[in-house]
């Protein structure tokens, strides 16, 4: 298909109803409101469902609703909004019903402000709700890796019958770039669900539910969801190496600020500096394996992120005592630029 | 009275029964089971049950069930529906569940006039958790958190939610029954038949309110406990078909 030039919210409806998601459910909050819209103007035209919900909490129980129908299900929100979406995203990881999710993350905590930030990165990738699971978390570079990650979102949703998180920001929501979009699904090729409820025709009866009063069963069923967990972790960790081959310094950094330090690494190479960047797409499972590598020859790494430093502590877990780790954040929605990174590149290389 | 010695083919046989003695769900899922029969629909219904002590419903109902987050049940209903159309579509709610924790839930759906039936269990106390205040708890009402009763001064007014809901056009159907006797479950299985020919029809969102017991918590024999549903309760919620649009809808269905 040719390419088109849309924006990173537009471009994560288009992706998903090729993918074949045919119910969208949310509820208006900045900056991702174009992606509401996209879904208003679009979704009925493909034969799907699109409903302005009363809140984020039905948003999200009616994505439930209709995940366990067996339909390919979003709904999206900012911020304060996947707050509220808590609850339900630890439903549907108990019940392990597919759905993606999308937060066009920004400035926080509270109702913070409109601008880009990284400030849920914890709350992405510890679960975020109560109770012990996670889910596999997609964050996207640009808005033509909006499109690739989106789509490929409902094919990982599906196979692990797990919610999946795309993680943008305002930046990335609002940006526009041309995007070549993956050929469209055909609905009637798709598997079908066999664990979907369907109604019990002549057949058995059946039921999703999540309270499991015995705790050696609830034990079990948590442990169920850990080995789904550590293949997930096995197959399908992302991530990009850039400049990494002769670096002296790597930086580590995912979306918005990935796209930033590329700029700071063109800038410092012109000066000499060897530096490069790996760049996590998926932050649960995080790349650890690839840090240890890098880590084992490359000494400084400097993680930079659009938060107070949260990112970082995966990236310490990886490596250890093995390298250096500095950081260097921008919270509340305050964008750096290329220039103030290479600042950093520069002080981390010249300190001994 | 149609009297058949015939378990329900949607109801769960050999299963015992969580519920305490005298406890009115056990009444309410074996009509909501013989109307899905009567009407044959059970092999397409999927019921979303509430969190409260009709959580483990899907013990007993014979045909499909979710599971709901505690007042979400419409949402969750609403989106079967939405996604599968084919399907019959039921929410089973208590009070807290549905007038309280899920009231913008319950508003709603109704008010997108959603074609889900909602099963609405009215006790007034929170049951599973032991005889807190409902939304729906008469004024004077003693409970764990309204010791000396209820009193509007500080805990506010029974909540009229069905009331409510039979003001909107999106509500075709809406009607409040009381288990206090035979007669009264006699007319609660009508009123549930009612309800769900609404939705087999297409016609929108109905919801039955059912005034029933709950002995343990109210501290009353059953016999009491029906009792005081026929003397106290159905005076502050009196029964009866609170609205009823479907002559009207069904013309206007027709017309276009």
């Amino acid at each position: 298909m040719d390419k088109v030039f849309i924006s990173g919210n537009d471009t994560f409806g288009e992706s998903a109803i090729r993918a074949g998601c045919r119910c969208y459910f949310g509820y208006p909050i900045t900056p991702q409101n174009e992606l509401g819209e996209y879904m208003a103007a679009h979704m009925r035209n493909a034969g799907g469902v699109f409903i302005q919900s009363e809140s984020e909490l039905a948003a999200i129980n009616m994505t439930i609703g209709a995940s366990c129908t067996g339909s390919r299900v979003m709904t999206s929100s900012s911020s304060p909004g996947i707050s509220l979406k808590q609850e339900g995203i630890s439903f549907l990881a108990a019940l392990e019903l597919p759905a993606v999710i999308v937060n066009v993350m920004r400035g926080g905590p509270g109702l913070g402000n409109i601008a880009p930030s990284q400030g849920d990165y914890f709350q992405s990738t510890r679960g975020g709700g109560h109770g012990d699971y996670r889910t596999p978390v997609f964050a996207p570079g640009t808005i033509q890796e909006i499109a690739d990650l989106t789509f490929h979102a409902f094919e990982v949703a599906d196979k692990y019958r797990t919610p999946v998180l795309l993680l943008g920001d305002g930046m990335m929501g609002q940006t526009k770039e041309p995007v070549v979009f993956p050929e469209p699904l055909n609905l009637k090729e798709m598997p079908e669900k066999e664990w979907a409820l369907k109604g019990r025709g002549k057949g058995k009866s059946r039921y999703m539910a999540s309270l499991i009063l015995d705790p050696v069963e609830e034990e079990r069923h948590n442990w169920k969801l850990v080995r789904k967990y550590k293949e997930i972790e096995k197959n399908e960790v992302m991530y990009e190496e850039y400049m990494t081959d002769d670096a002296d310094i790597v930086v580590v950094a995912y979306g918005t600020v990935a796209r930033i330090a590329k700029g700071a690494i063109k800038r410092v190479r012109t000066e000499g500096i060897k530096a490069g960047l790996l760049r996590p797409i998926t932050l649960w499972p995080f790349p650890k394996d690839i840090l240890v590598d890098l880590a084992s020859r490359i000494k400084k790494f400097i993680v930079f992120e659009m938060s107070t430093g949260q990112m970082v502590e995966d990236v310490q877990l990886a490596i250890g005592n093995k390298a250096h780790i500095a950081f260097h954040g921008r919270p509340g929605g305050v964008v750096p630029t290329p220039a103030e990174f290479a600042r950093y590149i520069n002080r981390e290389i010249s300190q001994k | 009275m149609n009297l058949k010695n015939k378990w329900p083919e949607y109801y769960k046989k050999d299963v015992i029964s969580h519920y305490c003695p005298g406890c009115g769900h056990g009444i309410a899922h074996r009509l909501v089971s013989e109307v899905l029969e009567d009407l044959d629909i059970g092999g397409k219904a999927v019921l979303v049950n509430p969190a409260g002590c009709a959580v483990l419903a899907y013990l007993y109902f014979d045909f499909d069930v979710l599971e709901s987050a505690h007042g979400r049940g419409t949402a969750m209903a609403t989106g079967i529906k939405r996604a599968n159309p084919d399907l019959f579509v039921i929410s089973y709610q208590g009070d807290g569940d549905l007038a309280a924790i899920g009231t913008a839930e319950t508003i709603h759906s109704a008010n997108r006039g959603e074609n889900i039936t909602v099963i609405f269990i009215n006790n007034a106390v929170y049951g599973m958790t032991g005889g807190q205040m409902a939304p729906t708890t008469l004024l004077g009402q003693k409970t764990t958190t309204s010791v000396a009763g209820r009193n509007p001064a500080f805990e506010g007014y029974p909540l009229h939610i069905t009331d409510l809901l039979a003001t909107l056009p999106g509500v075709v159907y809406a009607e409040r029954t009381a288990l206090d006797g035979p007669a009264g479950i006699v007319k609660t299985k009508k009123a549930i038949t009612n309800a769900f020919q609404s939705q087999i029809d297409g016609l929108g969102y109905s919801i039955i309110e059912i005034l029933s017991p709950c002995p343990t918590n109210w501290k009353k024999s059953p016999v009491d406990s029906f009792k005081w549903i026929k003397e106290e309760m159905t005076k502050e919620f009196p029964v009866g078909v609170l609205t009823d649009k479907r002559k009207k809808y069904k013309e206007e269905k027709i017309a276009v």
